[in-house]
């Protein structure tokens, strides 16, 4: 880890901080907030921050109320949506959680854009203000501006604008071309949503000028495009295939399923194509989030509690405070375990937490473990070694770089195979010497999307034939797809116009196929 | 660097275009709640919010997953007691453990059923849904007709109540503006000179001509106090203006027949059938006034309470309801004021010759005083005279008077519906 090329880090200043030992007097003994106290708040932990190294977007901090919470919240993290049913959903179902009380509203809501936009809710109280601008406006934001994925696949200058343009567009195309018609074409997209994203190519930024300015000539050239790839009368079969070389169109698979249709599909108007883009470049704009939960709810986590803990030795705040904070904090990261009934998979904040909490003490108190296990980082500059974690990773690499053995004791991990060849569930390796790597590894898998999702491609549209249109789903440990496949297979006609076939490919070259419209048992053979 | 800003002004109701949307998306699941909730409900309490459910199945929206089976590795915390290599039954219910990305689903609850509230609006939106009050329109444009005060912008002349402030402090500035312009440019003048006078060398000053200053000044002072502050002419005042008004009141007439034949469970059908045009007839009108009468051989105008609850024995005459019903409406509502609508239940019986009275009473008097008469009649028998005689009236007037069958509970609400259907025209 010599090589480290990290940020400049004014680490000085904290530790100035921390010898400074004459006490200050609290910035707010009560509970209530006002403007003026969200104020010097910001300032003091933003002067934090920056003492931490932390390098932020310039914040626009929104105070909201319980009602807008909600509006937001069903927006899924959009601060303003094009309008679809999903979201009407979202809401009711939020609203019903939170009638009832089952469910108390998150009391942070942040959005990857510059300004980073964070919510607070009026009716919290001063110390939970101050929690969220801590975790929220600089733990997050910081985030958002340093990881590498967010770097590369985002652009946070443009998102607003952006979907300021597609809330607009999407709402001109209702009048034009009817709410039903739209809301149609909508479903199908979602349906795909996770099929719009480029995994490895890095996507040309958005802008909303640029994309009104060229949407114009972009429908005209897309539709002459498509109609050269369709207007082929089929020919007599070329030299090539009649050697068993068939043509085949496209030349190689094709994953990101919606990007392909955007260009493709023949019956597609161009206005479709438009609201296919817009529901691909606003599933890009998420990919990363979807890939760093870990990552970013700890680091976001992680510095609330180094924060707040700071301005509590600094004097600026109560005891009162530091103990509403810690309850707070106690509950975001409780861990329940596998056999309570609260258990629902692994809390991101408590195992982020725990990773960083950890790489920190690794670096400054290092035992004869840590330096087997991390010989690179035991001993080194904490700060920097947290930033450098921080910038260069996503979940899976950065579990299976900076899981430690004491985290997996810690959380008590053990791991399960649950195969159905098998009658039982075995034990496959639990918090020991002999299974932490493994723990390790199939954690990290975990968050692997490429785990998570099926491996579905486009392999073949028969432009010369039917202009059916072929996918390959490939097994991952023979996980077959679920009960709602032919449903998507359905949205992809839709889109596409003509048969849809979709070949599950299991690990041992057996074969499954579904099909849309249904395919009878004489057409199959 | 950071910006505070308080949006708590900003309209909360973001989502309610989305809301909608979803309603509308599963209005067909939506109305068959209601239905059901009509049909469930206790007589009095119709009017609420619906708490409705719907198929977890019908509301997915699918995405290419990974179903059950196959081998998978997952990871879990808090071991208790496990030791690697152990091997442990497959736990009731599937899979073992959640995938373990921390995602719960977002329904919140069980998977089986997405579950969410609609408002008592909402609830009665879709109660009524499809329905309307027939012959309204036409009653509209002739003579419903009632006057309402409305705005017509500002006079001179009106009571001191009404004066519109702003208006005259605005005037009254500009008048006194006008009025004083001359004198005080004027004084700006003199006291220009009167200070060049005094800042002159002492023995350049000429006392008596600052005196005469002075004495100008003091004078036009005077004079600009001398404007009223405010005058008679400055006062503005607000002008309202009958404008006249489509009438929004309504009368309905419960008719019921109370005589022996006539159980409670009856009663209650007739009051559910009753509560339903009312609440029907409610969001149509602002004002409604229901009147309740009942009948055995003789009528009578009781109050809700003893309208449902008090029972009498003895034979029927029906006729007599009708004749009430008439008399009513001839002494307190004046037939270009009210919309008029009578619903009346009776199990069918009547006094063999009552019957003809009955539908000459309504063809000839009743019926063209009302905007609607619907007649249920709540037997599981065979229809007597008074429902033969009923038929020949809807003959005459089809679109005035309707009439049904109830047999059970069930029943009530697709009556209702039948009877207030919309109708093409």
């Amino acid at each position: 880890m010599n090589d480290i090329t990290s940020n400049v880090i004014a680490h000085q200043a904290s530790e100035s901080a921390n010898t400074d030992t004459e006490k200050r007097t609290p910035i707010s003994t009560s509970s209530e907030w006002t403007f003026e106290l969200l104020e010097d708040y910001d300032r003091e932990i933003g002067r934090i921050a920056r003492s931490f190294g932390l390098d932020t977007y310039p914040n626009q901090i929104e105070v909201i109320t319980t009602e807008q919470m909600m509006d937001a919240y069903s927006s899924v993290g959009m601060p303003l949506g094009y309008h679809h049913w999903s979201f009407g959903k979202q809401f009711l179902s939020v609203e019903q959680g939170y009638k009832r009380g089952q469910m108390g509203l998150a009391y942070e809501l942040v959005i990857n854009s510059d300004p980073c936009i964070a919510y607070l809710m009026e009716e919290n109280t001063m110390t939970m203000q101050a929690l969220v601008i801590a975790h929220a406006c600089y733990g997050h934001n910081s985030f958002f501006k340093g990881n590498y994925l967010f770097k590369t696949w985002t652009d946070a200058a443009a998102i607003v604008d952006y979907l300021l343009f597609a809330k607009k567009y999407i709402a001109q195309c209702e009048e034009r071309h009817g709410i039903e018609e739209v809301e149609s074409l909508l479903d199908a997209c979602h349906a795909l949503q996770n099929y719009g994203v480029d995994r490895y190519k890095r996507p040309a930024p958005i802008s909303a000028e640029e994309e009104q300015k060229r949407q114009q000539e972009r429908e005209e050239y897309l539709q002459q495009q498509v109609n050269q790839l369709w207007s082929t009368i089929p020919l007599k079969r070329t030299d090539d295939e009649v050697a068993g070389k068939r043509f085949r169109y496209p030349s190689e698979p094709q994953e990101n399923i919606l990007y392909f249709i955007e260009k493709n599909a023949p019956l597609l108007e161009p206005w479709q194509r438009e609201i296919v883009r817009i529901v691909r470049k606003i599933a890009q704009y998420f990919y990363p989030q979807r890939q760093t939960q870990v990552m970013n709810e700890g680091w976001a986590t992680f510095w609330h509690y180094t924060i707040m803990n700071q301005l509590y030795d600094e004097g600026l705040v109560t005891e009162g405070f530091i103990l509403e904070f810690l309850q707070s904090h106690t509950s975001v990261v409780y861990q329940p375990s596998y056999d309570s009934p609260y258990y629902n998979g692994i809390n991101p904040y408590a195992l982020g937490f725990a990773i960083y909490t950890d790489i920190k003490r690794i670096c400054e108190e290092p035992t004869e473990e840590d330096r087997q296990w991390f010989p690179d980082i035991a001993g080194t500059d904490w700060l920097k070694t947290l930033h450098f974690a921080m910038h260069n990773f996503k979940d899976e690499s950065f579990i299976l770089q900076f899981l430690s053995p004491k985290v997996m004791r810690d959380l008590k991990l053990f791991s399960i195979v649950d195969d159905d060849k098998e009658s039982e569930l075995e034990i496959a390796a639990i918090h020991d010497d002999s299974g932490y790597k493994l723990i390790r590894q199939q954690l990290a898998a975990q968050y692997n999307l490429g785990n998570r999702e099926p491996n579905i491609q486009v392999v073949e549209a028969d432009v010369r034939g039917d202009r059916s249109l072929t996918l390959n789903h490939y097994a991952h440990n023979r996980r077959p797809l679920d009960a709602g496949t032919p449903s998507v297979l359905r949205y992809i006609y839709q889109l596409w116009g003509f048969p849809v076939r979709l070949k599950t490919i299991m690990e041992d070259g057996t074969k499954q196929c579904y099909a849309w419209p249904p395919e009878t048992e004489a057409a199959k053979a | 660097m950071s910006f505070i800003i308080d949006r708590r002004l900003n309209g909360k109701n973001k989502s309610a275009v989305n809301r909608q949307r979803f309603l509308h998306r599963y209005r067909g699941h939506i109305k068959k709640a209601v239905t059901d909730a009509v049909n469930r409900r206790s007589i009095t309490d119709l009017e609420h919010g619906e708490k409705i459910n719907i198929p977890a199945k019908d509301i997915n929206e699918p995405i290419f997953q990974q179903g059950k089976g196959g081998r998978r590795e997952i990871v879990n915390p808090g071991n208790k007691e496990f030791q690697q290599g152990d091997r442990i039954r497959r736990p009731q219910g599937g899979g073992g453990g959640g995938s373990g990305d921390g995602q719960a689903s977002n329904s919140g609850e069980g998977d089986d059923e997405f579950s969410f509230s609609i408002t008592k609006d909402e609830f009665l939106e879709f109660m009524f849904d499809g329905l309307e009050l027939p012959n309204l329109e036409r009653k509209m444009f002739k003579d419903m007709e009632s006057a309402k005060l409305v705005r017509a912008g500002i006079i001179k002349d009106g009571t001191p109540a009404k004066i519109n402030i702003v208006r005259s402090m605005k005037n009254a500035h500009g008048r006194r503006r006008a009025m004083t312009g001359k004198s005080r440019r004027r004084l700006r003048e003199l006291e220009a000179l009167l200070l060049e006078e005094q800042t002159k060398d002492e023995l350049l000053r000429n006392p008596l001509r600052i005196q005469e200053l002075e004495l100008e000044i003091a004078q036009l002072k005077q004079k600009i106090d001398r404007v009223p502050f405010l005058d008679t002419y400055d006062l503005r005042y607000n002008h309202f203006r009958l404008e006249p008004q489509p009438s929004n009141q309504a009368v309905m007439f419960c008719l019921m027949d109370v005589s022996g034949s006539m159980t409670q469970a009856h009663k209650d059908m007739a009051k559910r059938f009753f509560i339903l045009l009312y609440l029907f007839l409610e969001r149509n009108y602002q004002r409604i006034e229901v009147v309740f009468i009942r009948h055995h051989t003789s009528a009578k105008e009781v109050d809700e309470e003893e309208f449902f609850y008090s029972r009498e024995t003895g034979g029927t005459i029906v006729s007599s309801a009708l004749k009430l019903t008439q008399e009513v409406i001839s002494k307190r509502f004046p037939l270009n004021e009210w919309n008029i609508y009578v619903a009346q239940a009776s199990d069918g019986d009547n006094w063999d010759d009552d019957s003809t009275n009955c539908s000459k009473l309504l063809m000839n008097e009743l019926i063209p005083m009302v905007q609607y008469f619907a007649y249920v009649e709540i037997t599981p028998h065979a229809h007597q005279a008074l429902w033969e005689e009923y038929v020949g009236v809807r003959q005459r007037y089809p679109d005035r008077f309707a009439m049904e069958q109830i047999v059970s509970e069930a029943d009530i609400y697709p009556v209702f519906r039948e009877l207030f259907k919309r109708k093409e025209s």
